[in-house]
């Protein structure tokens, strides 16, 4: 079986995803294709050697919908024979067109292909693709559908993580991005966003609060508790996991992920491909996997993931070096960690999306360059990218410098 | 000019000089008006009628009855329908008879949008209860008028026995109504006054009730549009479309808040849910085929057979009198004696004065008779202040109860109660002091609940006057009675018990004398059940949901601390003792001896039992209760559905066995009384209809199940294995 490698990867900064936001006014096209166009103008990248381009975007719609991977690919200049598609696993969607890009490569179908993901969340907005999940009573109340911060919630209830617990991990995300940012750990991935006139509109990420201390976060209100209460989620909760009396809500807008706009890309390509584009591969793509898991508790996905994946690779939670834990918000990390008894100094070592962002169908590809990067500059081997994904479901990658 | 339209032995058709028609329906021989298979032809040939004729402008439906439009649809005829279907998959096959049933169960539906499509405006004037399938017929009507009267009353009430509006009514209240409050309106069931029905937009106009006829034909004269709001172009929900920005505020909460308040339980809410979302996306045609599917599939359920027959039939015949000695004279309650004026004492006043009768509530001393009195007074006082009595009332109803500490004033009384402290030697001193104040015709009941009948009824010289009236507290919300037969009551006293808890309104079983009667042999198991689960380890707040999630309205431990620890204890010490220690469960015994005698844990009553109580917030469970466990089961290794079962199988069984001894002679009585008295899981129409539900012989493999698992508790009384056998059923 052929192998994947990575030999590039670029992200944007993220831009903080409300109307005031330094992104609002990039047109989700525009942001898709920065990332792109990046990628080919850094590696010098004949487009014909490009087979496709596959971009997560978790809601799809209006300016992001109906394919918005191929109309970027035009935009970013690859010409017409260069197609895209665009999949949408939730959070994981930018990790997924990894592994779905991966596959076609391992596959020997295709040669070499671009893959990552894309949202402007300030621009159309979180939900707006609606969904029959949440809507219709025929899948909702089966799968105690429940926001997903009363998950966050119930889970930090379930497994034990108290308000200072999550707060103390959220006040860690903030201090490792800032010193990340500082000590210039994401220096050769970002790629400014710049205007038309290419005066430069973001090249840091927005969200971040490096001033942010526990007691800071410890004044904060539960964002999450009068939706449990009145909306009803609160007794789906409990009934998804009756040994629960009262549901702890821990969470608030800053120990989850922040709402931000982003894109991110990674160049995947057989070793053939690579030479013949005259690039040198910087990882391997080992092995991924996807998992149903609790679409109540929905995102301990992680935990189910990554031992599917550690039985799927014939290796160990002790063979991996780094982790990226997507931060979508505190107790999912406090989980994973819990479940495997893995070293919190390995896991997101440069911060998280409590920090930095989530922007949906970009994060995935985003943080598994963030974990390439650390492998590099620390001289490390082995990292393994996982997200929680909405409705109860896990993606992970484990990548392999080489 | 009178046109009569062939054939109409329900309705009467005339027409006025401005060539507007009016139908007057009236069913003779029956005081309230329902849907039957005639109703839909005789309407049907009407709305041809009205649409062909060119002289006729529109239509006005009215009821020929004083105080009522009609009740809704027969519920027997559908629930004969469903039947009807059962038997025909056994010959026809499922296909056809599915085919059969489904046309069948929706001819209202189809018979309603005839009427709202039929090209002449059609009005419906309201006066009185409007229910159910009367109201989707009003609601398929282009303008409805209601009557300003203070028995008007609109509702679509089928939630309630397991169905849900079939004939049009989810898709037009959702297309009247804000999606939020269309729900809500038709999940709850509840009678709507006149303004707040026109308030919600469900109706267009309320006047007096002398004027309704006139107001419909003046809105006819006018110009009434003969096509509804949703059959235009232009039309608009009241919401938006449900995959709107407003749509997404309201769907993911409603399925949620279904889930809260049925725990899933009851196919016809979530049917009713469905049907409303998936037809708010059609246009109507379309959008009523798709509610006829779902009524079809719930009215052939388990759940729609077993609730319509035990909250309507069973209920209503319970009602009616079906255990009221046959030939007994009516009598005549108009003074009754309570003696007890402490909690239950002052309920039973209450209720009795409630209804209109006058109360004599003695106590050992004035002052505690007045406290009773002050009591009965704070639940009146309270019906004022929810508008649901005046002052007025409020003051005639304190005229009819006297507190005093006379037992002479029992002199002119038509019953006795008696309510005072559950002691054998109290009770005897009472009994025999009342027995010489009151007229030698009087009824004396006991209301205990711990003591036989037949041994109190020794006290009292005219034994076949003697019975018990076991009420449930608190006595003005519970609407059951147990009546208890000692063994030598006789069919006056039962007659009389009867007929007084009739004139309360509260519903009566008949139950022979012994101990617990039949609710609290039930309930005590249902405890016992959660203590134990509590020792086996299961966390106790797992113990408690399961509960609510099998459909009690309270988990055991709650439930022990509502009625107080140190009773369930104390009554346990009692059956220890009079049938020896074989009859209690030890590990019981101990956790409430602990809870009693080591922790001073008596209940809410001193804010100290299975939970704890803090000022000003949600009771809590007390974290001491892990004293009681023998290990800490992992939750996630504890199958939910078998602690749901053992909750609900270990009353089913009492309730098999009440049957077996005799204490219960009627499984209606059984079913209707668990539901009322300690709300026995509705969805499953009450113990008796669980194992019929399930078959005799599966509930037995449940058992036996069980019993192999956790103990000879759940092993099943002879009975039921004969019945398993020969696979028969409590019902027929």
């Amino acid at each position: 079986m052929p192998d994947a490698f990575i030999y590039d990867h670029v992200r944007t900064p993220r831009g903080r995803g409300k109307p005031d936001g330094a992104l609002h006014e990039v047109t989700a096209l525009a942001l898709a294709a920065v990332p792109l166009s990046a990628l080919k103008t850094r590696n010098h990248l004949d487009p014909a050697l490009v087979d496709d381009v596959v971009l997560g975007c978790v809601d799809p719609v209006g300016e992001a919908g109906g394919n918005i991977a191929r109309a970027a690919a035009l935009v970013a200049g690859y010409g017409i024979g260069v197609p895209g598609m665009q999949i949408n696993r939730f959070c994981a969607s930018g990790l997924d067109a990894i592994n779905f890009a991966s596959a076609q490569i391992m596959a020997g179908q295709q040669q070499m292909a671009l893959a990552g993901g894309a949202e402007s969340m300030s621009r159309v907005g979180i939900g707006a693709s609606g969904g029959a999940w949440a809507a219709d009573p025929a899948i909702a109340i089966p799968a105690y559908f429940m926001p997903q911060g009363i998950s966050a919630d119930l889970i930090a209830t379930k497994y034990g993580f108290s308000r200072a617990d999550v707060d103390a991990f959220a006040a860690e995300s903030q201090k490792r991005a800032a010193k990340a940012w500082t000590e210039g750990h994401f220096a050769q991935s970002i790629e400014p966003i710049r205007d038309v006139n290419g005066l430069t509109l973001l090249n840091r990420d927005e969200h971040m609060r490096p001033e942010t201390s526990l007691q800071s976060l410890g004044s904060l209100k539960p964002s999450f508790a009068a939706m449990a209460e009145q909306g009803g989620f609160g007794a789906v909760a409990i009934q998804a996991h009756p040994e629960i009396e009262f549901i702890d809500h821990v969470h608030h807008a800053g120990n989850s992920s922040g709402i931000v706009d982003g894109a991110a890309a990674v160049l995947l390509g057989s070793k053939e491909a690579g030479m013949a584009a005259g690039l040198k591969p910087r990882a391997r793509i080992k092995a991924f996997a996807n998992i149903g898991s609790d679409p109540a508790l929905m995102l301990t996905g992680p935990v189910d993931v990554t031992k599917k994946l550690l039985k799927h690779a014939g290796m160990t939670i002790d063979d991996i070096d780094v982790f990226e834990v997507n931060e979508a918000f505190a107790s999912v990390v406090l989980r994973f960690m819990q479940a495997f008894g893995v070293d919190p100094a390995k896991v997101n070592p440069n911060g998280g999306a409590i920090a930095m962002g989530h922007s949906l169908g970009a994060t995935g590809a985003m943080i598994l360059g963030t974990a390439l990067d650390e492998l590099e500059r620390t001289g490390k081997t082995t990292a393994l990218i996982t997200l929680c994904i909405g409705a109860g479901m896990g993606t992970a990658t484990i990548i392999e410098r080489v | 000019m009178k046109t009569v339209a062939p054939d109409l032995t329900q309705f009467t058709l005339t027409t006025d000089a401005d060539g507007i028609a009016t139908l007057q329906w009236d069913m003779p021989g029956k005081s309230m008006n329902v849907f039957t298979d005639t109703t839909m032809a005789e309407l049907d040939a009407v709305i041809d009628h009205v649409a062909g004729d060119p002289a006729l402008k529109g239509c006005v439906i009215v009821s020929g009855k004083p105080d009522s439009f009609s009740g809704g649809a027969d519920i027997r005829m559908l629930d004969g329908i469903a039947e009807r279907a059962r038997e025909n998959e056994k010959t026809l096959g499922a296909d056809e008879a599915n085919r059969l049933f489904f046309e069948e169960s929706r001819r209202l539906s189809l018979l309603f949008r005839k009427l709202e499509t039929c090209g002449k405006p059609f009005a419906a004037a309201i006066n009185g209860v409007c229910l159910g399938g009367a109201f989707e017929l009003a609601l398929a009507c282009h303008f409805r008028v209601v009557s300003d009267d203070p028995k008007t009353r609109v509702a679509l009430p089928e939630i309630k026995i397991g169905i849900f509006p079939g004939a049009g009514g989810t898709q037009r209240v959702a297309r009247l109504v804000a999606t939020g409050d269309a729900l809500l309106m038709m999940m709850k069931g509840e009678p709507l006054k006149p303004q707040a029905a026109q308030k919600l937009n469900l109706v267009h106009a309320v006047t007096p009730k002398a004027e309704i006829v006139e107001r419909a034909k003046d809105w006819i004269k006018a110009g009434g549009s003969a096509a509804q709001p949703w059959d235009q172009d232009g039309f608009k929900l009241p919401s938006g479309p449900v995959y709107s920005k407003a749509g997404m505020m309201v769907w993911p909460a409603a399925s949620a808040i279904l889930r809260k308040e049925t725990q899933d339980n009851y196919p016809a809410a979530k049917a009713l849910l469905q049907s409303v979302y998936e037809g708010l996306q059609l246009p109507m045609d379309a959008a009523l085929r798709v509610e006829s599917r779902y009524f079809a599939h719930i009215l052939k359920g388990q759940v729609a057979k077993a609730m319509i027959r035990t909250l309507f039939v069973s209920m209503q015949a319970l009602n009616k009198g079906a255990r009221r000695p046959i030939g007994e004279p009516a009598t005549s309650i108009s003074r009754i004696g309570v003696i007890g004026a402490g909690f239950m004492g002052a309920g039973i006043a209450t209720v009795a004065a409630l209804a209109g009768i006058d109360v004599v509530l003695i106590d050992r001393d004035q002052a505690s008779a007045d406290k009773g009195l002050a009591s009965a007074d704070k639940v009146m006082a309270s019906r004022v202040a929810k508008g649901r009595a005046t002052e007025a009332e409020r003051a005639a109803f304190l005229v009819r109860i006297t507190p005093t500490a006379d037992f002479s004033a029992l002199t002119d009384v038509d019953l006795v109660v008696e309510a005072v402290f559950e002691d054998p030697s109290v009770k005897a001193e009472t009994i025999k002091k009342a027995e010489a104040a009151m007229p030698a015709s009087a009824v004396f009941a006991s209301n205990t609940s711990t003591l036989p009948i037949t041994d109190l009824a020794h006290h009292f010289s005219r034994r076949s006057d003697f019975i018990g009236i076991h009420f449930f507290s608190p006595v003005d919300r519970m609407q059951l009675v147990e009546i208890i037969m000692g063994k030598e009551t006789g069919p006056k006293a039962l007659a009389t018990a009867f007929d007084f808890v009739r004139l309360i309104g509260k519903t009566p079983i008949v139950v022979n004398d012994a101990r617990g009667f039949f609710a609290n042999r039930c309930v005590l198991n249902y405890l016992l059940e959660g203590h134990l689960m509590l020792h086996e380890g299961v966390p106790p707040a797992m113990i408690e949901n399961a509960a609510r999630m099998a459909g009690m309205p309270v988990g055991p431990l709650a439930l022990t601390d509502e009625v107080a620890v140190d009773l369930i204890h104390k009554i346990l010490k009692a059956t220890k003792a009079a049938l020896g220690p074989q009859a209690v469960d030890p590990v019981q015994e101990a956790m409430l001896t602990s809870m009693v005698e080591s922790h001073g844990r008596f209940g809410r009553k001193n804010g100290k039992g299975f939970y704890e109580y803090p000022e000003g917030a949600p009771k809590r469970l007390w974290s001491g209760l892990s004293e009681f466990r023998t290990q800490a089961l992992d939750p996630d290794s504890i199958d939910i559905r078998e602690l749901k079962h053992r909750l609900l199988v270990t009353q089913a069984l009492e309730a098999a066995r009440s049957i077996e001894e005799g204490i219960v002679t009627d499984p209606r009585e059984a079913d209707v009384g668990a539901i009322l008295g300690f709300g026995f899981a509705p969805y499953t129409g009450g113990p008796i209809s669980m194992i019929d539900g399930l078959g005799p012989n599966r509930f037995v493999a449940l058992c036996e199940a069980l019993a192999n698992q956790h103990g000879p508790r759940f092993l099943p009384n002879a009975q039921l294995r004969a019945m398993a056998l020969k696979g028969e059923r409590f019902y027929p």
